[in-house]
């Protein structure tokens, strides 16, 4: 009996202890500033959630070795606390909860995807913290006049917009005939419905309008449909198996369509897994390598895929620079609201007005970032079968020319 | 609603061997699972992340630089082994259980492997390229990607063979024994426990080969099991247990059914439909069964 009230105490005890240091590690603490971030680190997003997570790494460790953040004359560094949300939009919301109000967070990074960036929304703007994401491109998220929440990145209806634009000028300013086959989730609707607009305003018509699965691992019907109809552009968006099964049946259909257009292409490693067979393939990015942004911290793009492969082995994708930036413009709105009240980092945050290797950064009243267009790279392979994805559009970036109309399959 | 299948013959043609192409790999699948339902009473939910497993076999050759067609020899040696740990692991505790408890016990390993599968594998849809071409008949107006090809005729050779093995060696007499009645068989001197293990490295051995062809013909994820496992539980429940033409009957039936909604409801409503389905026939057997029992009142 003696001996269980002494465990029972001594667990308090510890308990208390523990509660207590989580505490003192919250907000912004002798000198650092500690933001809090659930990240997918297991379920079916892992991938994408590393990636962020490694970009929010690389930038912390670069911020805080060149200098950290000036703020009231003082230094402080950056700390992340991190969690895993499973994936699951429910155990997003709960651990932003759990870093708000019982870790003390005051300042947020955003989650890997839409969804999770929606489940995390109300949650932040309920307690006044202000959040900065770069994975979450859901237009859904900027309409609802959210005060706290700010994206470095473009919104997903922009995102083939461009292929849309550059076939109808193409095309002689005619408008074109347009098939497409996206998912149902939050962000393939979204670049849905930019496509519908970009259609209405250049006259274009949409004469496929089909709807993908989650599951969706066969698209032969739509593909079959396409041969049928001969439309000018066929626009397929469905995360990377979207990407990978058109890519597959699209050549062992040899179906031919003049301008094929699609999202999630390095994601999906198209020119890996399937080398050749992915030509021509055109593909909606935030950002590339080659762009000639430029910063004080990460210097270019360049720079920063080198200095990116040199400390996690791997090309980074654009998931992890836009994670990158979106410490860049903590840091560059702390120095300027030279205070760490919410109120007046959320004020600085809305005025934010800077170049970063990754792109322009403006946000609109909704959070959006409006200074910086998608660019479009197509797949491109050489005679030994190696292949590369080199910007097109827009042109001010382009360093290779469109290939356009896509040879047809019988003369490759 | 669409009706352009019906309005070009040639799409009508296309679905119909599209849908019979698919529906043989499903029979394949459902074969395994009618196999260890009608000798094991067990209703395997982990059935389609066996399949999804055998897939990753396939991939990890392909990555190798192996071509993915071995997969179908490699994939099923190697699941034959992982469903016999499996049975000795966990099933051999729920085989003489009630059928709710083995759906439980292996909805759990269901998810339990889709987990080992992201942690393992990581949650990128992958695919093996088999480099096979494309045949083109009737002008070109109907396509086949080989790859489709060449999974239905595995999948038919392993089916064939697998009946002949039952038909003829002793483990198969002793299977089909034990699945007729397990204590009888047991008092004739069949070991059962090696029977049911046997029975159920089979079956994983069967999702492995199926796995290796759709890692070729379709893409590969960890969580992209359960169709597989509503599938073939559909399969099954129509054609019945130990019905072996059956089961690739309404395998190729389901194919079909399956492309044909696709066209005319819309790729999204197709596992839906594949759903609906499952909800009508299961009314509808049980409508028969109780005109049945009122006859016998």
């Amino acid at each position: 009996m003696k001996i269980n009230k002494i465990i029972l105490s001594f667990i308090s005890a510890v308990a208390i202890l523990l509660s207590t240091s989580v505490v003192s590690l919250a907000k912004v603490v002798g000198d650092k500033i500690v933001l809090g971030a659930a990240i997918s680190l297991t379920g079916k997003y892992s991938s994408n959630g590393v990636h962020t997570q490694n970009g929010y790494n690389m930038a912390v460790d670069r911020i805080n070795s060149m200098g950290g953040v000036k703020v009231g004359g003082k230094t402080y560094k950056f700390e992340i606390i991190y969690y895993d949300d499973e994936s699951n939009p429910k155990r997003a919301a709960q651990l932003a909860e759990r870093l708000i109000s019982q870790d003390g967070v005051e300042f947020m990074l955003g989650p890997y995807s839409s969804g999770l960036t929606k489940a995390i929304a109300p949650v932040t703007e309920k307690y006044g913290v202000p959040m900065v994401e770069a994975n979450g491109a859901s237009r859904s998220l900027f309409t609802k006049g959210y005060k706290y929440l700010f994206a470095v990145l473009a919104p997903a209806n922009l995102y083939l917009d461009v292929a849309i634009r550059t076939a109808v000028e193409l095309n002689g300013g005619k408008g074109v005939r347009i098939a497409q086959a996206f998912e149902q989730d939050a962000f393939s609707q979204d670049v849905r419905l930019g496509i519908l607009d970009a259609a209405k305003e250049t006259g274009s018509e949409i004469i496929i309008d089909d709807k993908l699965p989650k599951e969706l691992n066969d698209m032969a019907a739509t593909l079959v449909k396409v041969k049928q109809m001969k439309p000018d552009v066929l626009v397929v968006s469905g995360h990377t198996k979207g990407a990978l099964t058109a890519i597959r049946q699209i050549a062992e259909m040899k179906v031919d369509v003049p301008m094929l257009a699609m999202t999630h292409c390095d994601a999906a490693k198209l020119s890996k897994q399937h080398g050749k067979n992915s030509q021509y393939a055109l593909c909606a990015s935030q950002w590339h390598k080659t762009l000639t942004y430029k910063d004080n911290f990460f210097k270019d793009g360049m720079t920063y895929a080198a200095d990116f492969q040199k400390e996690f082995g791997y090309d980074p994708p654009y998931q992890s620079a836009e994670s990158s930036a979106a410490l860049l413009v903590f840091k560059d709105a702390f120095e300027r609201a030279n205070s760490f009240d919410q109120k007046k980092v959320r004020d600085a945050l809305a005025a934010t007005n800077m170049q970063t290797f990754y792109g322009n950064i403006k946000f609109a009243p909704g959070g959006q970032n409006v200074d910086k267009p998608m660019v479009l790279f197509q797949v491109m392979c050489d005679g030994a079968g190696k292949c590369e994805n080199k910007v097109v559009a827009p042109l001010k970036w382009a360093s290779a020319k469109l290939i356009h109309p896509i040879p047809k399959w019988s003369d490759r | 609603m669409d009706f352009m299948v019906f309005q070009y013959p040639m799409i009508t043609v296309q679905a119909c061997l599209d849908g019979i192409l698919l529906g043989i790999l499903f029979a394949l699948i459902a074969y395994g699972m009618a196999l260890q339902w009608g000798v094991m009473n067990i209703i395997n939910i982990a059935q389609g992340d066996l399949v999804i497993l055998g897939g990753y076999i396939a991939y990890f050759m392909y990555l190798y630089g192996i071509h993915p067609a071995w997969g179908v020899i490699i994939a099923p040696i190697i699941m034959f082994f992982v469903g016999v740990g499996i049975y000795k692991l966990v099933i051999n505790k729920v085989v003489d259980r009630d059928l709710f408890i083995s759906i439980l016990a292996t909805f759990g390993i269901s998810i339990l492997f889709m987990q080992l599968m992201n942690f393992a594998f990581g949650a990128d849809v992958v695919l093996a390229n088999s480099g096979y071409g494309t045949t083109f008949l009737f002008d070109s107006a109907v396509v086949l990607p080989n790859s489709k090809i060449f999974s239905a005729f595995v999948s038919i050779v392993f089916a064939i063979g697998l009946v002949i093995y039952m038909k003829k060696s002793k483990l198969g007499r002793a299977i089909r024994a034990t699945a007729q009645n397990a204590r009888a068989a047991k008092i004739l001197g069949v070991d059962t426990e090696k029977v049911y293990a046997a029975t159920f490295g089979i079956n994983a051995a069967l999702c492995g080969v199926a796995g290796a062809l759709i890692s070729i013909t379709f893409t590969i994820h960890p969580y992209m099991g359960l169709p597989y496992t509503i599938r073939s539980f559909m399969i099954v429940i129509v054609a019945g247990l130990g019905n072996l033409p059956g089961v690739a009957l309404s395998g190729m039936g389901l194919g079909v059914f399956e492309e044909f909604a696709d066209y005319i409801l819309g790729t999204e409503f197709r596992i839906g439909a594949v759903f609906l389905l499952l909800v009508l026939i299961l009314v509808y057997r049980r409508f028969k069964l109780s005109r049945k029992r009122e006859y016998l009142k």
